[in-house]
């Protein structure tokens, strides 16, 4: 007598969609967290502790967290890309910090580490979706 | 901290960490992939630096 398994699924809870747009939302939110999620906790780990570190020397070499302005088309990529690190993003904005210092000498270097760990972090996002449909 | 050769080290460093990890499952296929990414950051940051160093001409 044929049962239907549910053995499939239940192996995989994240594979259900609206587990899995929370997924997303905890891997952009917190830089590993959906690794963490899926179990996969050292590469959780690894990109923690190598995004949140690019963020903090982003802001320590003056580097800006820059406004959404659309009438300037670059600045409002570079904070699309800012953007992507999720809650250090978002307590960045809160706090103030990353005003940016154009005459620091690290000023671009800041921004690339800001916009690099954004970016990062929305490929981070994405591996982990792709974990939790089970294409990976 | 403005040594423009150690913010390479470390940016190197930390990207080359999150694609080593990105890409491979294994610890150990993880490291050489880091590790090789790392020198290839590095290398080609040297050379681009060194052919550029007579601009503007």
């Amino acid at each position: 007598m044929a049962t239907k398994s549910t053995t499939a699924e239940g192996a995989r809870p994240a594979a259900e969609p609206g587990m899995l747009v929370l997924l997303c939302v905890a891997a952009w939110a917190i830089p590993g967290a959906g690794h963490f999620w899926l179990g996969r906790v050292q590469k959780g780990a690894v990109f923690l502790v190598a995004l949140t570190t690019l963020f903090g020397f982003g802001l320590a070499l003056h580097g800006r967290l820059f406004p959404f302005e659309l009438s300037e088309p670059l600045v409002a990529l570079a904070a699309f890309a800012n953007a992507g690190l999720g809650l250090p993003w978002i307590l960045g904005r809160a706090l103030g910090l990353g005003a940016g210092v154009v005459t620091a000498v690290t000023y671009e270097y800041g921004n690339t580490f800001l916009i690099v760990a954004g970016l990062l972090n929305f490929l981070v996002m994405l591996d982990a979706y792709d974990v939790g449909a089970g294409r990976k | 901290m403005s040594s423009h050769l150690l913010l390479l080290f470390v940016f190197a460093v930390l990207v080359s960490a999150v694609f080593a990890a990105l890409s491979k499952d294994d610890p150990r296929d993880q490291l050489k992939t880091g590790a090789m990414m790392f020198g290839g950051f590095v290398a080609a940051a040297v050379i681009l630096g060194w052919l550029m160093y007579p601009l503007p001409l």
